[in-house]
């Protein structure tokens, strides 16, 4: 009971936070809506459920790290991190206007509070990532570091090089999650590259691997829960998921990779997620 | 100058926590000094310079100041945008180390040669750029770079490179030093190429050729004051750089003397715009490119009597 409660908080947070993610988009022509929408329910259970961190102390030693490894679902962070409270909502309203920090990308640590690293160029999070928990264990600070993946971002070899690395040294505070939406810009993911079996190649690099849906609550908060019970290993959550999801007219179109919504297709949005105002 | 660098490093480390050694799978025994100061601060990253770049800056956003060490083309060439975007765009204070820079290691051609180093990292923002002329320099530049809080890349060379200084200079990044004063050409000068421009320069003065040697130690930021206060005393101005004539060291001082309507004439001595095909060690390279002693005083001498 205590569990569909939670699931319950955050599906609305979820359900919120799309048809913000989406009016943004429409508003200030933000893309790469589709890759927004795919990664939400991870973003959500992570930050607010799994973090350990405090909004009004960003710079804690002791918080856990995220970093957003697939920087082109920024407009989806800048939204989860205001919801947070790490930033006034009205701040987004800034969102793709000159001279603001809330472009398509996320800005450097020191420009938005809650920003652990600067993404957009593929295969770089991730690494920046492993870099923070090592860093944990030199400087004995207790806390772990997640990231989240696209599955187009896995045709980066500095990804397969971290991965080697992080469990060569049996880094066992680093989780990543693998956006798994079997799209990328222009193709499925599958035909561009040979992802499969995308679980067994984390296993067979060392990881320690939990398949789920990843818009199944229940499953993505097992997952998390068990990625913090020491295996001695990195952590991969292959989270398949649904390009676009939460959008009928979305749900796995990848011309929503680029397209901008209307105001119609605004309004449609908001109505199918139940968000009124 | 790399066992040098290993046993600078090692007592950095002594003193200093937060110093970490990341290599590229290479140093083997060389880094066993290292080891036992702390063995979990030294990390073998294995064969794959990207991820390392991108794990150093992850380490220096989290309070350590990690020392990355490969062969020179590795470490910068290859790994270009993980320096650009993880380190440089974040101002992570990561300490890059190229070894067996320039034509250290001609022998084993253009793949591990560095020409092109200094004219790309030269176009980062925030990176601080050292080129040691020898050992002393090299432990003074490693010093000088964890007390400062940017990016640094520092070139040096492999190992038996004769020592320059005499004594311990003062040392201050982005400030040149003086190896002996002179009256008719200032010749500036970064890495280890120094040893044959003192070479050079004892045949040029034996023709009444009074030079200027400056170690030009720091490629960025550069030392224009030092090029401005003796700009009008010489006749002409020469750089010499184990390094392309396009974008390091030459074409610093070039477009600084772009803005001077009367300025010195500029000899500008290092690689030609070409890959070297033939097999060589590096005093054959020297030879190739008009760098070793003989060449480098042939070529000033006769840029003086045009």
């Amino acid at each position: 009971m205590k569990d569909l409660d939670l699931v319950l908080r955050l599906q609305e947070h979820a359900n919120q936070l799309r048809a913000r993610i989406i009016e943004t988009s429409s508003r200030a022509s933000l893309p790469h809506l589709g890759s927004c929408l795919s990664c939400v329910d991870l973003l959500v259970a992570l930050y607010f459920f799994k973090l350990k961190i405090d909004p009004k102390n960003p710079q804690d030693p002791l918080r856990d790290r995220f970093i957003l490894s697939k920087g082109h679902a920024a407009p989806a962070l800048f939204q989860v991190l205001a919801r947070r409270g790490f930033f006034p909502m009205s701040d987004l309203d800034l969102c793709g206007k000159n001279g603001s920090v809330f472009g398509e990308h996320p800005p450097t640590p020191g420009y938005l509070p809650g920003i652990e690293a600067a993404t957009g160029s593929l295969g770089h999070g991730m690494p920046m990532g492993l870099g923070m928990a090592i860093a944990s264990r030199i400087n004995q600070l207790n806390y772990s570091v997640y990231t989240i993946l696209g599955d187009g971002e896995c045709n980066e070899g500095s990804i397969w090089e971290c991965a080697m690395l992080a469990a060569a040294q049996k880094i066992n505070n680093f989780c990543i999650l693998v956006d798994f939406n079997k799209w990328q810009a222009t193709d499925r993911s599958k035909n561009v590259m040979h992802l499969d079996s995308l679980a067994e190649k984390w296993s067979a690099f060392g990881w320690e691997v939990f398949e789920i849906d990843g818009h199944d609550y229940f499953q993505i908060i097992n997952a998390l829960s068990k990625s913090s019970q020491k295996s001695g290993k990195p952590v991969a959550i292959i989270a398949h998921t649904i390009k676009g999801k939460g959008v009928s007219f979305m749900e796995d179109d990848n011309n929503w990779h680029y397209r901008i919504p209307n105001s119609n297709e605004v309004a449609l949005s908001k109505k199918e997620l139940g968000v009124s105002s | 100058m790399r066992n040098a660098f290993a046993d600078e490093l090692s007592r950095l480390a002594e003193l200093d926590s937060r110093v970490m050694l990341l290599s590229g799978d290479i140093g083997n025994k060389l880094f066993d000094s290292f080891k036992k100061v702390d063995a979990t601060r030294f990390l073998n990253c294995g064969i794959a310079e990207s991820n390392m770049l991108s794990v150093a800056a992850g380490l220096a956003l989290n309070g350590l100041r990690p020392v990355v060490y490969t062969i020179t083309p590795f470490t910068t060439t290859r790994c270009f945008e993980q320096i650009r975007v993880d380190v440089c765009y974040h101002e992570a204070p990561v300490i890059i180390v190229g070894t067996g820079s320039g034509l250290s290691y001609a022998e084993l051609g253009p793949t591990h040669h560095s020409l092109e180093d200094l004219a790309i990292m030269r176009t980062l923002p925030g990176m601080q750029i050292i080129a040691p002329c020898d050992a002393i320099e090299m432990r003074l530049a490693l010093s000088a770079a964890l007390q400062s809080q940017y990016p640094t890349y520092i070139r040096i060379g492999k190992k038996g490179e004769p020592v320059i200084h005499k004594t311990v200079p003062h040392f201050k990044v982005g400030r040149a030093i003086t190896i002996q004063a002179g009256s008719d050409v200032l010749i500036m000068v970064s890495g280890t190429i120094m040893t044959n421009v003192l070479n050079a320069v004892e045949a040029l003065e034996t023709h009444g050729i009074s030079c200027q040697i400056a170690s030009v130690h720091t490629i960025k930021p550069f030392d224009y004051d030092y090029l401005g206060q003796n700009i009008a005393k010489f006749k002409a101005v020469v750089t010499i750089e184990e390094h392309s004539m396009s974008g390091g060291l030459g074409g610093v001082v070039a477009e600084f003397l772009s803005s001077y309507s009367h300025h010195p004439r500029h000899l500008r001595l290092g690689t030609r715009d070409e890959f070297m095909h033939e097999m060589g060690d590096q005093a054959f390279a020297h030879i190739k490119y008009d760098l070793d002693s003989a060449g480098i005083a042939r070529k000033i001498k006769s840029f003086l009597e045009q």
